[in-house]
């Protein structure tokens, strides 16, 4: 019984920083058709801001709870810094590219931060576990868990609650909404589609730095973190369906729990068991579990 | 003899007085760029027809591992075995997998490209007792015709072997862009609904590209084993499936021979960030690669075909190049 819980709680909280990173990959990628590779660069300007944040936050005497304001911050920091830049200077020219052009461009912008990151924030290790220790522990059956598990997954799960509220209740999620179905009636109907396009991103590399700033007080901050969440959140938001927020959910669960599973029970199967799932999946269900509907061209 | 030709051997030629002429680790430099050339123009016969493999390190590893583990475990050591068998690897990974890649395109088609790319990563790291998990594999010195290579021209004598396998993969590469199986990949990408509609099986023809695309890989990865003499799991990650990815591109679809080109450029190019700014090699390549992208989308073919438009404006009617011209 213990197995199965730690099994559900390692996966569920596998699962949500997943989806934190997930989510804002397939916002993304349903408003302007672009698979952004970058978004992992912006996990981990999330990371590493938010660890050299709190490092210098708990040096200060402040009060001592503030440091998760101190990580949403850093998140929010990143995501309205390197949002509008990196839509305006580089995505902004895709937008009418096929596919695959955006794809390598965000390739080589991912390849481009991953050096801006080491520049700014050197090669060495960050460790920044305050946040993680404040909380302290609490039991669950016989095992103890840090509280920050839970803070981290409240986290992610209101991150999608407030997406899905904005995206269903505000004047702003429903432009959102007409626009990924299709930009240029939506644009006749004197929608402005820059300002919607840079919006989004932006929204979207603050859920990813949001990611980045939760995980560092969990793992050392080092280079190359970028790389790692990517292909995972890939993973994902490709078994979800892309574009689809409800798909990122299940997706993240999937992945979560199959990896939980694992590194519990088959650990020699644990670094392709995630890519296993995925293209088994994709056999089946070849546009994932919850697809947005598209015509054909003909 | 046809001009192609001409021009064929005659950059062959230079190619080994090259050879003969620079230093050795610049030769070296050369062979691998050149194997990584051959991998790549494999991706770019996917690229033509508007399929991004963000996987393609697979099958070269494939190749490469094939060849490892022929000689360590069958002590075969003949280069003109052991690379054959890295090229059947290429094809039969690249057979299974094309068989269910086939079917997805865009996005769908690189990211399962990438995930299967992955999980042989995953399967490489792992299987320790196989693959020797990430302390990779050693490859000894090949024999060539049953003896030894000549002693102090190792590395000359398997350059050559290199140039003649490009030469190869350059010949098939340059038949292949001028027949019907050519101008079918550009169909596909330009509207493959349409080419449905002719009557062509597309899948079946992206599953054949797919399938030569690895046989390519396959070659350039059990050269790319028998020159480095040492292999590691990292030859299947994603981002080197991106760097041939980034090969392709920067050399432009138009011209599928420029593919070495742009191998030899990237590799140089790296060499030299890697050397001076260690820590800005890949802002150096990704800056690079956001320029041609940006600014000449058709890589260095477009920028090649430009320049010689107005040296010799006729030059322009003898290359039946490809101009980016989408739907």
């Amino acid at each position: 019984m213990d197995g199965v819980l730690i099994i559900l709680m390692d996966g569920v909280f596998y699962a949500a920083y997943l989806y934190l990173v997930a989510l804002g990959l397939t916002l993304i990628f349903g408003v302007m058709k672009i698979l952004n590779i970058a978004h992992g660069s912006l996990y981990g300007f999330g990371a590493y801001t938010g660890a050299s944040l709190v490092l210098f936050y708990s040096r200060q005497e402040f009060w001592p709870w503030g440091v998760y304001l101190v990580l949403i911050g850093s998140a929010v920091l990143v995501g309205i810094i390197l949002g509008p830049i990196i839509e305006r200077g580089i995505i902004r020219r895709f937008y009418r590219e096929e596919v695959v052009v955006p794809l390598i461009a965000t390739y080589a912008l991912f390849l481009v931060l991953d050096d801006v990151m080491k520049l700014i924030f050197g090669t060495s290790p960050y460790f920044a576990y305050q946040p993680l220790n404040l909380a302290g522990n609490f039991s669950f059956g016989n095992i103890s868990y840090p509280v920050y598990y839970l803070i981290f997954i409240s986290v992610a799960v209101i991150s999608g609650f407030l997406l899905w509220a904005v995206m269903n209740m505000t004047k702003f999620g429903r432009f959102v909404v007409a626009v990924m179905h299709d930009p240029e009636i939506s644009n006749a109907m004197g929608i402005k589609l820059p300002r919607i396009y840079l919006a989004t991103f932006t929204i979207g590399a603050i859920f990813a730095a949001l990611g980045g700033a939760f995980t560092s007080p969990m793992t050392s901050v080092v280079p190359g973190l970028a790389v790692e969440v990517i292909v995972a959140s890939f993973a994902v938001v490709v078994i979800g369906g892309l574009g689809s927020y409800s798909g990122a959910a299940i997706g993240a669960l999937i992945v979560g729990i199959v990896r939980a599973t694992a590194v519990h029970h088959f650990p020699v199967m644990e670094l392709f068991m995630i890519y296993l799932v995925m293209a088994g999946i994709l056999i089946i269900k070849p546009q994932g579990l919850f697809p947005i509907e598209e015509e054909r061209r003909i | 003899m046809r001009p192609f030709y001409t021009k064929f051997f005659l950059i062959l030629g230079l190619f080994v007085v090259i050879g003969i002429i620079v230093p050795a680790w610049m030769r070296y430099l050369l062979t691998i760029a050149l194997c990584k050339g051959i991998i790549a123009s494999g991706v770019m016969l996917l690229l033509k027809c508007g399929l991004v493999s963000f996987g393609h390190a697979l099958y070269s590893a494939a190749g490469a591992y094939a060849v490892a583990l022929t000689v360590k475990h069958l002590g075969v050591r003949e280069i003109l075995i052991i690379i054959p068998v890295g090229v059947a690897a290429g094809i039969l990974s690249a057979a299974v997998i094309g068989l269910i890649v086939s079917r997805y395109r865009e996005i769908f088609f690189a990211m399962i490209t990438m995930a299967f790319s992955m999980a042989f990563y995953g399967f490489l790291v792992k299987a320790y007792g196989l693959t020797g998990g990430t302390d990779g594999l050693r490859i000894p010195p090949p024999t060539l015709f049953g003896s030894a290579l000549p002693e102090g021209y190792e590395r000359f004598v398997l350059y050559i072997l290199t140039l003649i396998f490009v030469a190869l993969v350059a010949g098939i590469l340059h038949k292949t862009e001028r027949s019907p199986f050519g101008f079918l990949l550009q169909g596909i990408k330009g509207n493959e609904v349409r080419v449905s509609y002719l009557g062509i099986p597309v899948q079946r023809a992206v599953l054949r590209t797919f399938i030569i695309s690895g046989c390519f890989a396959g070659l350039g990865g059990g050269l790319l084993a028998v020159n480095s003499g040492h292999i590691d799991p990292h030859l299947s990650y994603w981002t080197v499936s991106g760097e041939f990815v980034f090969i392709s591109l920067l050399s432009g679809v138009g011209n599928l021979n420029f593919v070495f080109i742009g191998a030899i450029l990237v590799e140089f190019i790296r060499s030299y960030a890697f050397s001076y700014v260690p820590y800005l090699w890949q802002m150096i390549l990704g800056g690079i690669m956001l320029l041609i992208i940006i600014f000449s989308p058709g890589g260095l073919w477009q920028i090649y075909n430009s320049a010689a438009d107005r040296l010799k404006p006729s030059l322009k009617d003898s290359n039946p190049g490809v101009k980016h011209n989408d739907s």
